[in-house]
């Protein structure tokens, strides 16, 4: 076990750490709020010479992602970050990314989209993506930033995977507030994610490949098929992987994390920072003697269904909280999670409430009101409502 | 057309992992309409060399030689510049079922 090291750091700074000790070949990004100042960290790591990576100050998203496109099929190890207008922008490289087959890892600082133009933290950004090929991780803390951006590599760059890894954080929540984040040594992260073995590389010029090539209806589908069954192996290797990483840390990662669930029959789901605040009212409500508990989710893409399953079966009633909205549908986790619970034995009672859009907070007593609306019973699972909206 | 393959036999993302490989594609499956050349016209000007878009016309040292039917895609170019009206382009199901 590596010795204790912490420090006290915001998201984006553990993110810009995380990247300065993998230290990737290449790194092109553009700044956007909130995740400028993970693109300033690591400008200064180059700057200072802390790390050889390779920086493109590139002049938009859209060319973000083409160069680390470029570089990935190149055979190089490449990140970016971006937030909200950032990843809309590079979206059409987005899905290129994945469908590449390109082992990226991009950090996005999640913030809602335009219009009207807003620079705080909603789910807005990721859901507009979470069907493009990308494996999606939501973290609660700057500690789960940095982590699981190390782990993220991991995660990419298997040989059974090879798909583009997205490592969400709430924006100003996460990515501006300082917290103690639990740092390893360098070398222990080197160690860790070793060297990219890179599959067909561009600039192996004895094994010529062509990337990209026209691709119609006589196989485009097969290739599609491919990414379908490299989302099945993400899902299985990343236990190895956290194992392994949880022998360097210490710090055990599911692609959920349940809390006080073991008899709890009235049970919240959510991503991202609101976990941390959900923890602290069902602290509150399980010393009242009422029988809540929750059920983080980490990994978004590909979505857990087995484990969802396994751990809301036969509970009285599940609340899902959404931080993004799904325009003429249900709210993207709330309809995954009910349509996991189609299959269960026992299916829970069940409630969707829309909240924090634009960066709208998220207080105790909204969380402290859908868990009381679940104890009562009182949901409905065909309608959505709404947390700290004026209605 | 080559047996096509299933999803697990194939490279992944669509790459194409050898070289030259657009020799393989006959692209002559895409004709409408067929150029059929005549000797008895042709004064060897070699236009319709310089001008076909798919190195389709066949020459020898200077003299030509017919058409390469496996890549001609009958865009008719080659019959268009032809000072001898030695080419003709001629609907492709007059041909059906005869060997190119």
């Amino acid at each position: 076990m590596a010795k204790k090291n912490l420090m006290a750091i915001t998201g984006a700074e553990a993110a810009a750490y995380a990247m300065k000790q993998i230290e990737p070949d290449v790194v092109a990004a553009y700044p956007i709020t909130p995740q400028t100042p993970i693109v300033e960290y690591f400008a200064k790591y180059v700057a200072d010479g802390e790390v050889r990576t390779e920086m493109i100050p590139v002049e938009s998203e859209h060319s973000a992602m083409s160069a680390v496109v470029g570089a990935a099929a190149a055979g190089a190890r490449a990140m970016t970050a971006t937030s909200a207008q950032g990843l809309a922008l590079m979206s059409e490289i987005v899905y290129i990314a994945s469908s590449l087959r390109l082992p990226i890892v991009m950090g996005l600082v999640n913030r809602a989209l335009s219009a009207p133009i807003n620079i705080h933290c909603d789910h807005s950004d990721a859901m507009m993506v979470r069907d493009s090929g990308w494996i999606q991780l939501f973290c609660e803390d700057a500690q789960e930033v940095y982590d699981l951006t190390i782990l993220a590599v991991r995660l990419a760059e298997h040989e059974d995977v090879r798909l583009p890894v997205m490592v969400n954080q709430d924006g100003f929540i996460i990515s501006h507030g300082v917290e103690p984040v639990e740092v390893l040594p360098d070398d222990v992260v080197k160690k860790f994610v070793g060297e990219l073995k890179p599959i067909y590389p561009l600039l192996d010029t004895d094994h010529p490949v062509t990337y990209g090539a026209l691709d119609l209806y006589d196989y485009y589908f097969e290739h599609k098929r491919q990414q379908i069954e490299a989302m099945k192996h993400a899902y299985k290797v990343f236990p190895q992987i956290a194992e392994e990483f949880y022998k360097i840390s210490g710090r055990k990662y599911d692609y959920v994390e349940p809390y006080r669930m073991e008899d709890a029959e009235y049970v919240m789901v959510a991503l991202g920072s609101s976990n941390g605040t959900i923890k602290d009212v069902v602290d509150e409500l399980r010393g009242e003697g009422k029988k809540v508990g929750l059920l983080k989710i980490r990994m978004f893409r590909p979505f857990p269904k087995a484990e969802i399953q396994r751990y809301l079966t036969a509970r009285k009633a599940v609340v899902v909280l959404d931080r993004a909205a799904s325009f003429g549908a249900e709210a993207p986790l709330y309809e995954a999670v009910k349509s996991a619970l189609y299959e269960v034995a026992v299916r829970p009672l069940m409630g969707s409430f829309v909240y924090g859009l634009g960066g709208r907070d998220l207080k105790p007593e909204h969380v402290e009101y859908a868990f009381k609306r679940a104890m009562a019973l009182d949901l409905v699972a065909d309608k959505e409502e709404y947390l700290g909206l004026r209605e | 057309m080559a047996e096509l393959k299933k999803w697990y036999e194939l490279p992944i993302a669509g790459l194409i992992v050898e070289p030259g490989t657009a020799r393989k594609y006959r692209t002559g499956d895409w004709r409408v309409k067929r150029p059929i050349y005549d000797r008895s016209k042709c004064i060897d000007c070699m236009f319709c060399w310089f001008y076909c878009p798919d190195q389709a016309i066949i020459q020898e040292n200077g003299v030509m030689k017919g058409i390469d039917y496996f890549y001609c895609k009958g865009c008719g170019v080659c019959a268009n510049v032809c000072p001898k009206s030695a080419i003709e382009m001629r609907p492709e199901t007059e041909f059906v079922g005869k060997e190119d």
